[in-house]
């Protein structure tokens, strides 16, 4: 175990490092030269932001990142009200059948949306909701893993601050409201980071759920924008990649070790 | 004990139970309803057809080999993919230089949409022009068509899956190692214990319970992930990269044929049972023997 093999370890970590790095260099690359460089290396190739034009003239953009964004506000606004309320039964209340309400609840880690997607297309066309943001929401309106967390947290706040607010008179929400949210604050926080890159990121549903412009995500845009059949060039594609992943990308950029911690934290529990 | 109905909890649990059970346990009922059902179209009835849907996947090779494909692409993305986790782990853990910067490099994919970065992938294994043919050119030879190929379609998949998903296990794993404690180095050190064997007697062995956490996850990845299909194979060449859950897709909105479908579904909540099972009733005791 000497000096050799931990060079030789120290450079194949760089090396791992790069090599992980590359593909997002790669988009880097090809988005801010011309394309005839996107195949080819040249140290002092032409800086430009045509791709970038052509990408946005190519595709709605705005309007698959107005609609990610109201999907993912939607989803988490209702995931983070609808988890408080079910985490904090589960972890306070006492009352017969509990443990069964916990196994179904938990059933959705296993069985997420995803798999479901047949049956729920019946469902979502039988209520006329196909192509609307809210249907691209519904299935992930609630979380198992949301509630989860939260009844791991609530459980570990101390009864008595519980009963000094009953004390103090307020009633049953106002205790969740008051007392228990601010305190979980970290973990709503780290559920949030958690939620809103899933969802950002999400692709199979959407994709069965939507068929306009109108509710269509960034995800399912790009997917229709960078197949082969769409004859876009590289360089394009690349741009619009950026374009894509730019918000999450700076949001994960600045917050980085608040993100890496909220995986960590949701991991853990 | 408790005599009344507690009405509050309920109350409270209501939308969740109400939005969980609308999309997560009527459809998982309704699926295995439907499977043993057949109609000729959307619009005519449908009737009881017992088995006759189950009969018809046996004989259906396409459904035979997604399985198989499956099968090779957990074989090989979760092992690899937790190996590498470890190490990344280890090395971001370790005191060389720009470890913030390696482990914002090892976890940059997590965050990235598969989606978008599979249209990079896609370059990248692209015949002659990609960058994986070019750098072979560079040293005299021929590559290969990295997803045209039916021999190489699904390892491409796995390389490309092995890297969305190091980084996110890796998390986990830093998280375990900044826990362990200082003093069992040190002693391991005093006894000049070579590193291999610090890693294998103490640093394994305490990882334990992570790596069955991660390895759970990696195994429903294995089942539940398959956006990059709709970039780089569409399943193919004649359905070599195809997967479970893409063929599902595929039967349902390309083929239209919900019944099949729904049976193929059933196919693969049986799986997630399986995992569900082994977690719960293997692992979940073993965890605690530290």
């Amino acid at each position: 175990m000497g000096y050799k093999f931990q060079l030789f370890s120290k450079m194949s970590a760089y090396l791992l490092g790069i090599l992980w790095i590359m593909p997002l260099l790669y988009a880097f690359w090809a988005a801010f030269h011309p394309p005839e460089y996107a195949t080819k290396f040249a140290l002092f190739a032409p800086l430009t932001l045509d791709n970038f034009y052509t990408a946005w003239d190519q595709a709605p953009f705005m309007s698959y990142m107005l609609n990610t964004v109201i999907i993912t506000t939607l989803i988490l606004a209702s995931q983070l009200f609808v988890c408080t309320l079910a985490g904090y039964a589960l972890a306070r209340e006492k009352f017969r059948g509990r443990n069964i309400a916990f196994a179904l609840v938990m059933m959705q880690l296993m069985v997420m949306p995803e798999v479901l997607i047949v049956e729920n297309y019946q469902t979502l066309a039988s209520l006329s909701l196909v192509d609307t943001h809210i249907g691209v929401g519904l299935p992930y309106l609630a979380s198992a893993f949301g509630i989860f967390l939260l009844r791991q947290t609530f459980k570990t706040i101390p009864q008595e601050l519980e009963d000094a607010a009953r004390v103090e008179g307020l009633s049953g929400l106002a205790i969740i409201w008051k007392v228990f949210v601010p305190l979980a604050f970290p973990t709503y926080l780290a559920y949030s980071l958690v939620s809103v890159s899933y969802h950002w990121n999400n692709f199979l549903w959407p994709l069965v759920v939507t068929n306009t412009e109108a509710s269509r995500p960034l995800t399912v845009g790009m997917a229709i924008f960078g197949a082969p059949e769409s004859g876009v060039d590289w360089s394009v594609i690349s741009a619009g990649t950026l374009i894509a992943i730019g918000p999450l990308l700076i949001l994960f950029l600045v917050f980085q070790r608040r993100f890496i911690q909220s995986f960590m934290q949701a991991g853990i529990k | 004990m408790i005599k009344k109905v507690n009405y509050k909890a309920w109350l409270l649990l209501l939308p969740a139970l109400s939005l969980l059970i609308a999309f997560t346990h009527w459809p998982t009922i309704k699926s295995i309803y439907r499977s043993v059902t057949w109609a000729r179209s959307d619009m005519a009835p449908s009737q009881f057809v017992g088995m006759e849907n189950y009969a018809m996947m046996l004989d259906d090779p396409v459904f035979w080999k997604v399985m198989e494909n499956n099968f090779w692409y957990a074989v090989g993305t979760v092992p690899t993919s937790i190996a590498l986790a470890i190490i990344m782990a280890l090395w971001v853990n370790s005191k060389i230089r720009f470890t913030g910067l390696l482990r914002l490099a090892y976890f940059t994919p997590t965050i990235l949409p598969m989606i978008t970065v599979a249209n990079i992938w896609l370059f990248f294994y692209s015949p002659n022009i990609g960058l994986f043919d070019q750098l072979l050119q560079m040293v005299g030879i021929d590559g290969p068509n990295w997803l045209g190929d039916p021999d190489l379609a699904l390892s491409s998949l796995i390389v490309m899956t092995v890297w969305k998903e190091a980084g996110f296990f890796m998390i986990f794993y830093l998280a375990a190692l900044q826990l362990l404690s200082v003093e069992l180095y040190e002693a391991a050190k005093v006894e000049g214990a070579s590193a291999w064997r610090t890693f294998r007697k103490i640093t394994f062995p305490l990882l334990m319970p992570t790596t069955l956490f991660v390895l759970i996850n990696a195994l429903l990845n294995a089942f539940k992930l398959v956006d990059h299909l709709f970039i780089l194979t569409k399943g193919g060449p004649n359905n070599a990269s195809n997967l479970l859950l893409y063929y599902i897709y595929e039967t349902a909105f390309s083929f239209l044929d919900s019944y099949y479908a729904a049976t193929l579904t059933v196919v693969m909540l049986v799986i997630l049972a399986i995992i569900a099972f082994v977690q719960i009733f293997f692992f979940d005791r073993k965890i605690h023997y530290r």
